[in-house]
């Protein structure tokens, strides 16, 4: 009987502690830098992209909605042709984040997408390319890798040993 | 017509609008005040302190589909929302708002109210049986059980009061009050007729009948529409029905310092009695079907069969001493 008493009495005192919604379209939730909603394709430090199609997001992608055509430019740079992600399909579960090799693909916070027509989910390059690096500022593949293209030769790279005469290796 | 026709059909007419008004009010308020109580906002988008959802509320119920499942009893499936509104509705006809405002004071009015409200039950029955549904059965016998069960004490409780002023009149009840509430003296019968009054509209935590966790909606499973709706505005009047019962038997009615109209005072206590009911929705859990059996004939019936020979024993006393 007592407890009845007390539960309604502290269900009561709710009417002066602060209401914990967030109001909305007026007030936005504080999301953290983390959190994982639209994707992007993030541009290296010189503004060139990151991705180099090499369909590893498609392939950790659980429900597929991940597609893309890898192709070179003529300096040997791979980029993706065509690079399309079905948002309406997208769990945003940050497998192909972590997947990618080159800090390319990366999660970012905003889950603002609503759109009337389904059609209009479907993001192409163009929608996901952005003019930024993202969460790894500074970071270059090919600047760390020991891929040869042009204007960097092999063991051009930083931290990259020259390559190895393998005459030199004839006994 | 006269002056006391009009002004009676105006009394009339009043207090039918009121109560029509406000029962769909109710809804925004006991919304707005369980988000209160459960730290969020509630409706508030609609119109100012979003009071038209109440609107937006009323327009939905019209326009869904009037669904009649093939398997009911259409005849009294149709009946039985209307009873509930009309019964409730015809128990307001005793209550005395203020002097003057009552739609008939009638000798027998407290008897009236009961009477009233045990016809309310055919509704949770008829509703439940022509819907031929399991659940709606099941939800309907046990509202049956308790609506006859806890009608006994309820009626019992009050006879404290009628005791004490010697009429079942509810204005005279009122005038009995005048110098002292009967909450002082009928404590006892206060608290046995506010639990009766909370199972006879089978609000929570004994909303036993409908129990949503455990039987869909109870006795309005198959209801839909505007038969629904009036499920809805019946329970909503029951609530201000048993407030306003509560303070014309307990509270002292309109009396009250008189700085306010006494029917300001009839509104305030009234709706002190609808945020109780609200807030003991916010905090309790349903009993067990047993234990609301248990509760009330073990504990309850004893304690106003108590009530009422103490108190007419303490009567009978003062009368010839």
């Amino acid at each position: 009987m007592f407890s009845i008493v007390r539960s309604m009495w502290l269900v009561f005192l709710h009417m002066f502690k602060k209401r914990v919604t967030i109001q909305y379209p007026e007030q936005k939730a504080k999301l953290p830098a983390r959190w994982r909603g639209r994707i992007v394709l993030t541009r290296d430090p010189d503004m060139g992209e990151r991705c180099v199609g090499c369909y590893l997001c498609a392939a950790a992608c659980p429900v597929d909605c991940i597609s893309l055509q890898a192709t070179q430019d003529e300096s040997g740079r791979r980029y993706p042709a065509f690079f399309r992600i079905n948002f309406s399909r997208c769990i945003f579960c940050g497998y192909c984040e972590e997947a990618c090799p080159t800090y390319a693909i990366q999660l970012i916070p905003d889950f603002e997408m609503g759109e009337y027509n389904r059609q209009n989910l479907v993001y192409e390059k163009q929608d996901l390319l952005i003019d930024s690096q993202g969460k790894y500022p500074g970071y270059n593949y090919y600047k760390v890798a020991g891929m040869a293209i042009q204007g960097k030769e092999k063991g051009a790279a930083i931290n990259e040993e020259k390559p190895v005469d393998i005459h030199s290796l004839v006994p | 017509m006269d002056d006391a026709t009009i002004s009676h059909l105006l009394i009339t007419f009043g207090v039918l609008a009121g109560l029509l008004l406000v029962a769909p009010g109710l809804i925004w308020l006991e919304r707005r005040l369980l988000a209160l109580w459960q730290d969020r906002y509630g409706p508030n988008r609609a119109g100012p302190f979003g009071l038209l959802v109440v609107l937006a509320d009323t327009l939905k119920l019209f326009f869904k589909e009037d669904w009649i499942p093939p398997f009911a009893d259409k005849k009294v499936f149709v009946l039985a929302p209307a009873i509930v509104v009309i019964t409730v509705l015809l128990s307001f006809v005793v209550i005395p708002f203020a002097p003057g405002i009552i739609v008939a004071d009638m000798n027998i009015g407290l008897l009236f109210f009961l009477a009233m409200s045990s016809m309310g039950a055919y509704s949770i029955i008829l509703g439940g049986w022509s819907s031929n549904n399991k659940y709606a059965l099941l939800g309907s016998m046990r509202g049956a059980a308790q609506l006859i069960s806890y009608e006994v004490f309820m009626g019992l409780s009050l006879m404290g009061v009628v005791l004490m002023t010697g009429s079942f009149s509810l204005i005279d009840i009122v005038e009995a009050q005048r110098y002292q509430w009967f909450i002082v003296p009928q404590f006892l019968g206060f608290v046995i007729f506010l639990i009766a009054g909370i199972a006879e509209t089978h609000r929570l935590p004994f909303d036993i009948p409908e129990a949503e966790s455990e039987l869909i909606a109870g006795f309005h499973s198959e209801y839909s529409g505007m038969k629904f709706g009036l499920f809805f505005v019946g329970e909503y009047i029951g609530i201000m029905l048993i407030s306003s019962m509560v303070t014309v038997l307990f509270l002292g009615g309109w009396y009250g310092p008189s700085f306010l109209p006494p029917l300001a005072w009839f509104i305030i206590k009234m709706f002190g009695f609808i945020f109780f009911f609200i807030l003991l929705r916010a905090s309790l859990p349903r009993p067990r079907y047993d234990q609301l059996m248990e509760f009330g004939w073990k504990i309850l019936l004893p304690l106003s069969l108590l009530n009422l020979v103490v108190t007419g024993g303490i009567i009978l006393w003062m009368n010839t001493h």
